[in-house]
């Protein structure tokens, strides 16, 4: 527990002590809350379809989380090349407490900033269905944190540069994001498009957080969780074994 | 463990990548307490077996033996048996230089007391005790490999492993280096392990030299063997008669270079 602890103390502290990251971290989401809010909201009520912004705060939270928690993996790239990393393998402590003790700092950072994506949206008018459902919102923003950020510590291990990880971003993370149902409705898409959607784990994490914050759910929030709660566990297993291998 | 009883022993040890044979059959031992020097070109062997006997890399062929355990078998208790300073900078330099101790303690299960005292000991020892709250990326290139030198002595390891630990550092760095190593290995009965390019730092430190070419171990013995060995009268003159003269280049793995420019910087 002191090791996990330990690795996960050295994100916040790190963290908290870039404070160019912070503003970075909540600069990009508040952009995309405003120009897609007001930009598309007009024509979403329009439709018929209500409110936008209450729509989308849920999936500008897990983009926040997934953009934040991908660049996680940057960092373990770097600390490979800066060549922190190796004080971490040659220690006796198992390679999933290393993996997982750097994911879970590298998750709550995540998701703060996820959260504070939700306490900005609250100053543009942004109101929860239920506000005790509010913990669960987060806690489903969590284990979304976790399985990415474990995710990209796989990742992280054996990517070589920066260019490397940009080429990751554009192929994998944009796809997950914009092929998800954090942008628009499932319902109303075609049907290619939902396919891919139901095969997209960040669509159950923002059905999810959608159930919790404004009533409205497409799957249902048991195989929301249910779907997540897979996601975490492949995903730290993937972490884990590609940290297992690593040869410095 | 008896002061004669070896506390690194290489049994027949080969270490291949691909076609490319590293380490080529190379047996020795080294007893406790002892200053071991491993001297070789670029290329011949000398980061492989460190690596080898640190658990990064797995042996193709052969034994290797840390303190009593199998390094490929009981990796745990070999990797606690050792500290070790890599030849590239292995340090959070977003940290503080107290709070990279601290990792280390947590990492190696050194318990909240003992830490706090073997701390001060240590950070004292190489003078960084009133830095202790600086951001490392704020320190110098000599002091970052001292704080690296009391960081891998803060477990009680049996062996300190040094690879190229002076490289880039300036004479004055050196000499202190040497210094508290020789301190440390003398006050705790530790074997210290290291490499280096500087055959004069070998000659000054190690009670014994090992001199490796091509992945194979051309000799073993004091200066003064090597030297009789070779009918020279230097330690350089003995290395090239055994190692020839003709320049080594070390193939660039992907990566690798920018780091060497990185640390080029970092070193300055």
């Amino acid at each position: 527990m002191r090791v996990i602890y330990t690795l996960w103390m050295r994100q916040i502290k790190r963290f908290f002590r870039a404070k160019s990251r912070i503003i970075g971290a909540v600069g990009q989401p508040l952009l995309f809350l405003l120009a897609l809010g007001y930009g598309i909201g007009s024509i979403y009520a329009k439709a018929g379809q209500g409110n936008y912004i209450e729509f989308l705060v849920p999936g500008i939270m897990a983009q926040t989380v997934l953009f934040s928690a991908m660049f996680y993996g940057a960092m373990i790239m770097f600390d490979k090349q800066f060549g922190f990393l190796k004080e971490t393998l040659v220690a006796p402590v198992s390679r999933f407490k290393i993996m997982f003790g750097g994911a879970l700092g590298g998750a709550t950072t995540a998701t703060f900033q996820g959260t504070l994506v939700l306490v900005i949206s609250l100053f543009l008018g942004f109101r929860p269905a239920h506000w005790v459902l509010v913990p669960v919102a987060i806690l489903v923003l969590g284990l979304l944190a976790v399985a990415i950020a474990s995710f990209s510590s796989g990742i992280g291990s054996f990517v070589q540069d920066m260019q490397g990880f940009q080429a990751i971003n554009q192929f994998l993370v944009f796809p997950l994001y914009f092929l998800s149902g954090s942008l628009y409705p499932l319902e109303h898409a075609p049907k290619w498009l939902r396919i891919i959607a139901e095969c997209n784990p960040m669509s159950y994490a923002v059905d999810a957080m959608r159930d919790a914050l404004i009533g409205q759910t497409h799957f249902g929030f048991a195989k929301d969780l249910s779907v997540l709660c897979a996601t975490v566990i492949a995903l730290v297993l993937f972490g884990t074994y590609r940290f297992q291998h690593i040869e410095a | 463990m008896s002061q004669d009883e070896p506390v690194i022993t290489i049994d027949h040890v080969t270490k291949r990548f691909g076609d490319v044979v590293a380490v080529d059959n190379v047996s020795f031992e080294v007893k406790k307490g002892e200053l071991f020097a491993l001297l070789g070109p670029n290329g011949a062997g000398k980061s492989t077996t460190i690596k080898m006997l640190t658990t990064i890399l797995k042996p193709s062929e052969g034994k290797l033996t840390l303190a009593g355990h199998d390094v490929t078998k009981e990796q745990d208790q070999a990797r606690k048996s050792f500290g070790i300073v890599f030849q590239d900078p292995s340090v959070d330099t977003e940290m503080t230089a107290y709070e990279n101790m601290e990792l280390h303690a947590a990492l190696y299960g050194v318990s909240g007391r003992d830490t706090k005292s073997r701390v001060k000991t240590l950070l004292e020892l190489v003078e960084l005790w009133d830095r202790k709250d600086t951001l490392v990326k704020n320190f110098s290139g000599g002091m970052k490999r001292r704080l690296e030198i009391a960081r891998g002595l803060l477990h009680h390891p049996h062996v300190l492993f040094l690879d190229e630990p002076t490289l880039g550092l300036d004479t004055q760095t050196r000499n202190l280096l040497w210094d508290y190593v020789q301190k440390m290995s003398q006050s705790e009965g530790m074997t210290v392990f290291f490499t280096t390019h500087y055959l004069e730092e070998a000659e000054a430190a190690a009670d014994r030299i090992g001199i490796i070419d091509h992945g194979k171990l051309v000799a073993l013995g004091t200066t003064r063997e090597l030297m009789k060995l070779t009918a020279t009268t230097s330690l350089e003159e003995a290395y090239l008669e055994l190692t020839g003269r003709t320049v080594r280049d070390e193939e660039v793995k992907p990566g690798e270079e920018w780091r060497a420019r990185r640390r080029a910087r970092m070193m300055r």
